[in-house]
């Protein structure tokens, strides 16, 4: 655990200050321009606060100011604050989904929005989701309304290797790099089992089976290793740097310990394998997704310090999710090992309270007991852990950014909604209040412009 | 598990035990009747229906009592749509059965004899209260020799997820239309198209209502559509079946309200993603809407207008609404607590909600007059909450289905139970 955060520490240090390693010191292609909405210092009153750092405080205050919590605490006191009287309403961190594909996989859904998946070759590690995203996309909004401060975007899940994720601020910008999580580390996107073998076999290739899966990625991870000797050999003036490579490049970004693997993988046993596999080559998996079966193997998934992402109910719509079951996340957080409830879904990320207020209850009935101030870490500081930006976001503490959510209620009754969500300290949205609400251009005309963020 | 439930329900054997006869004792029932909502109430169940509810009525010697002081009961849940039984594992899993392509049939294609009440589905949705299902049949893309589904998807039944082999309340309650996007690809590109087509499919009927038997001698030219096909129209244009439409749009719901008026068809929408644009219209033409209270994204064209607060926009103009998530319909039908929840938080009336889903769906089907409600005469089929139903870490503590006490037990729940216990170091597949 600990080993892990100063890795992260050391690679955002890196995505912000080092080039790619290529060239002469170029630029780094595609940094993030995000900059924020305009905050001004503001002082929530006499909440119940879950810090989602497991802790539960009554009446408290939070201060937030230059787009960082300065304080949470019993009666704050701030000159020039905005003062907003939360009692009787609950205040948490913003909430972070590790796997959304909102922008790649746009509304409306036509085919021209279709940007999620390179199915033309079973490891595309050398596309970039980011490059896919289209700020425009209405469920960046909606997802707002639902509290979420933060997502990662993936590639879907037809080939082995899909290619980069990116992690954005739900800040819609007028390109991508505008709502770049600053210094958030890239992932990518690995895809277990059904998906890749249906994509390929169907047409006659490679993989066609779970084997043929397997074998796909241990080629790819030894070509990669290929890249990386050569590269680092080079460097030593032992022999020609090899012509750059996205593909391996990007690969090797993840052998190196920059790149954050997030494997789609549903079952116990192929979960299993890709840790073997992860152990062979010598990197690790930050998070398995759609990890339906995890309960099964929480303690393995514990040992390795892998998270899993799972949804709270999802089940028996493929195989591979058919032994899915409603105390998935309880059962691997009692485990020991990190519990995240993701969405893969515009409409289940506008929830991912009452997701896990679901599992909650479940895991109460088996007498697994789940309080609400450590159900909220589930989709705020584990998710932030398995992107690598739980240093700067997921809980509130002192000195990380300003991601607040003001709930009506308790965050995991149905009756609750979001009523103000504030992103680096600036009120991003106000249930009451449409005229803050961001509409994207898509939106204007429509009912969800005429009613604000919906 | 079975001993917690016995445990929290504190069954308790009174006299000389007569098997036929249950009270339920002391919990607020919502009846969704005219009885509203009583608290302290006793209902009372006699071979499988409701004999009596209400306050101060004492049990009958020999009934099997079960306290429910301090729980809330209300009607078996009714989800309006989905394919229970009708699939196991819907994706590359073997046949899924709501699904029909090729010509031998389109709308006279009865789903009912496919229903499997033996699916996991069943023991895993009835748990959480889930007691009756509209089975719909319903569009798929083209299969491998090409065949296409159709604008008609067939018929819709009622039935129950109790342990009887009457599973089939109600065969053939609505004909399942695809308009708008959905249509369009069976209609050679154009909801023009569609709309020709359910004219001439229904003028068809008509024809063949008058000269049905011209053509059992010869002496009519062929019709287009099959007998069962024209017979299932013919029914829908008597009243006797509902049409049940998957449709969007706003301008596909003007041209289905006005279809409907001209044909004398009962018309159920269903998705009605901008039927709130239309929501005085639909209520003067009795035109009731299944919708997903959380589909609030432009996920395509006809859905541009997409709004949260549809249901209780709907319900306020008069409208009847019934829940079916898009996303949980079938596996997940168990969710519509979770509609139910969401509708009511956007500001629909809870009281409506629960109607929603429980007696609307039955209203809809024609099977109100067995349930939908806790009335006297009705199936008994109640469920048991330790709080609010609509609440998301609420589950049902037991379920009746026509008076029978359900197992609370499904292939989740012991795959569950098989891997609680940490201590059980033997491979999974020797522990319980």
């Amino acid at each position: 655990m600990r080993k892990i955060l100063v890795v992260v520490t050391a690679i955002a240090v890196c995505l912000t200050a080092c080039d790619s390693g290529w060239g002469d010191g170029a630029a780094e292609p595609f940094a993030s321009r995000y900059t924020g909405l305009a905050g001004t210092t503001t002082l929530l009153t006499g909440a119940t606060v879950l810090t989602g750092t497991g802790e539960r405080m009554e009446n408290a205050d939070v201060l937030m100011a230059d787009g960082k919590i300065v304080e949470v605490g019993v009666g704050l006191k701030a000159d020039g604050a905005v003062v907003v009287d939360a009692s009787g309403k609950w205040v948490t961190p913003g909430v972070i989904d590790v796997h959304s594909h909102l922008g790649v996989y746009a509304s409306p859904n036509t085919q021209s929005h279709s940007d999620g998946n390179e199915a033309t070759s079973p490891v595309t590690a050398e596309v970039w989701a980011e490059h896919s995203v289209w700020p425009h996309d209405p469920g960046f909004v909606t997802a707002l309304a639902g509290g979420v401060t933060s997502m990662q975007i993936l590639p879907g899940s037809a080939n082995l290797v899909g290619g980069r994720g990116v992690t954005l601020k739900n800040v819609p910008g007028r390109n991508v790099m505008d709502m770049k999580f600053p210094g958030a580390p890239y992932g990518m996107k690995m895809a277990c089992g059904e998906n890749p073998k249906r994509v390929y076999g169907g047409r006659g290739q490679s993989p066609a089976t779970r084997m043929g899966n397997v074998a796909g990625y241990r080629q790819a991870w030894i070509d990669a290793a290929d890249y990386r000797d050569k590269l680092a050999a080079a460097e030593k003036g032992k022999g020609e740097a090899p012509k750059r490579d996205l593909k391996l490049e990007t690969l090797a970004g993840v052998l190196n310990g920059e790149i954050l693997v997030h494997n789609h993988c549903y079952r116990a046993d192929e979960m299993s394998v890709m840790i073997e596999i992860a152990k062979e080559f010598g990197y690790t998996i930050s998070a398995f997704h759609h990890a339906v079966e995890a309960y099964k193997i929480g303690d393995l998934l514990a040992e390795s310090d892998i998270c899993a992402a799972m949804w709270a109910d999802w089940w028996g719509f493929k195989m591979e999710a058919y032994d899915g079951i409603r105390e998935n996340a309880a059962i691997v957080d009692k485990a020991g090992a990190c519990a995240i409830i993701h969405s893969d879904s515009g409409i289940g990320i506008q929830r991912l309270n009452q997701e896990t207020a679901k599992v909650m209850g479940a895991a109460a009935r088996v007498g697994i007991d789940i309080t609400p101030e450590h159900a909220i870490q589930w989709i705020t500081k584990n998710a932030a852990k398995s992107l690598g930006i739980e240093d700067v976001v997921g809980t509130l503490e002192a000195g990380k950014m300003a991601d607040v959510v003001l709930w009506s209620g308790n965050p995991f009754s149905v009756y609750t909604r979001a009523e103000k969500v504030y992103i680096d300290g600036a009120l991003a949205y106000d249930r009451n209040d449409a005229s803050v609400n961001p509409v994207t251009d898509f939106s204007l005309g429509t009912a969800a412009a005429t009613g604000g963020a919906q | 598990m079975r001993a917690l439930i016995l445990g929290l329900l504190a069954i308790v054997f009174v006299g000389a035990a007569h098997a036929e006869t249950t009270a339920i004792v002391g919990a607020t029932v919502h009846t969704v009747g005219p009885q509203g909502t009583i608290e302290n109430a006793t209902i009372i169940v006699t071979d499988g229906r409701i004999v009596a509810v209400g306050e101060n009525i004492a049990a009958p010697a020999g009934a099997t009592l079960i306290d429910a002081s301090g729980k809330v009961v209300t009607p078996g849940l009714f989800t309006p749509y989905g394919d229970i039984g009708l699939v196991e594992v819907g994706f590359s899993a073997g046949p899924v059965d709501r699904v029909q392509r090729g010509d031998q049939f389109t709308a006279g294609f009865d789903i009912a004899d496919a229903f499997n009440r033996r699916s996991t589905l069943i023991a895993i949705n009835r748990i959480e209260g889930v007691t009756r299902a509209l089975i719909a049949p319903s569009a798929g893309g083209p299969d491998d020799s090409g065949n296409t589904s159709h604008i008609f998807s067939g018929l819709a039944s009622v039935a129950n997820l109790g342990d009887g082999a009457d599973s089939i309340d109600r065969r053939a309650v609505a004909l399942v239309v695809n308009l708008g996007e959905s249509g369009v690809s069976f209609a050679g590109g154009s909801r023009a198209a569609v709309l020709l087509i359910l004219r001439q499919a229904f003028d068809e009927a008509r024809d063949y209502a008058i000269h049905g038997d011209a053509y059992e001698r010869g002496q009519h030219s062929d019709f287009s559509y099959s007998v069962a096909d024209l017979e299932a129209l013919q029914s829908v244009l008597a009243g006797d079946v509902a049409m049940l439409a998957n449709v969007d749009r706003a301008s596909d719901i003007e041209v289905l309200i006005a279809f409907s008026r001209e044909y004398g068809i009962r018309t159920i929408i269903r998705g009605g993603v901008e039927a709130w644009m239309l929501a005085d219209e639909l209520a003067a033409a009795n035109i009731a809407v299944i919708l997903a209270p959380t589909a609030n994204l432009p996920s395509n064209f006809d859905r541009i207008n997409a709004n949260l607060k549809s249901a209780p926009i709907l319900a306020a103009a008069g409208v009847k609404i019934a829940f079916a998530d898009g996303q949980s319909h079938t596996h997940n039908a168990r969710n519509i607590t979770q509609s139910a929840g969401n509708a009511t938080a956007e500001g629909l009336p809870w009281d409506d909600a629960l109607r929603a889903i429980t007696l609307t769906p039955a209203e809809m089907y024609g099977v109100a007059d067995r349930v939908g409600s806790i009335e006297p005469g009705k199936d008994a089929d109640i469920v048991i909450w330790p709080g609010d139903p609509f609440e998301l870490t609420i589950y049902a503590d037991q379920v009746f289905i026509k008076g029978e006490s359900i197992p609370m037990i499904s292939r989740q729940t012991l795959l569950r139970d098989r891997y609680l216990d940490t201590d059980d170091t033997r491979p999974p597949a020797y522990r319980n």
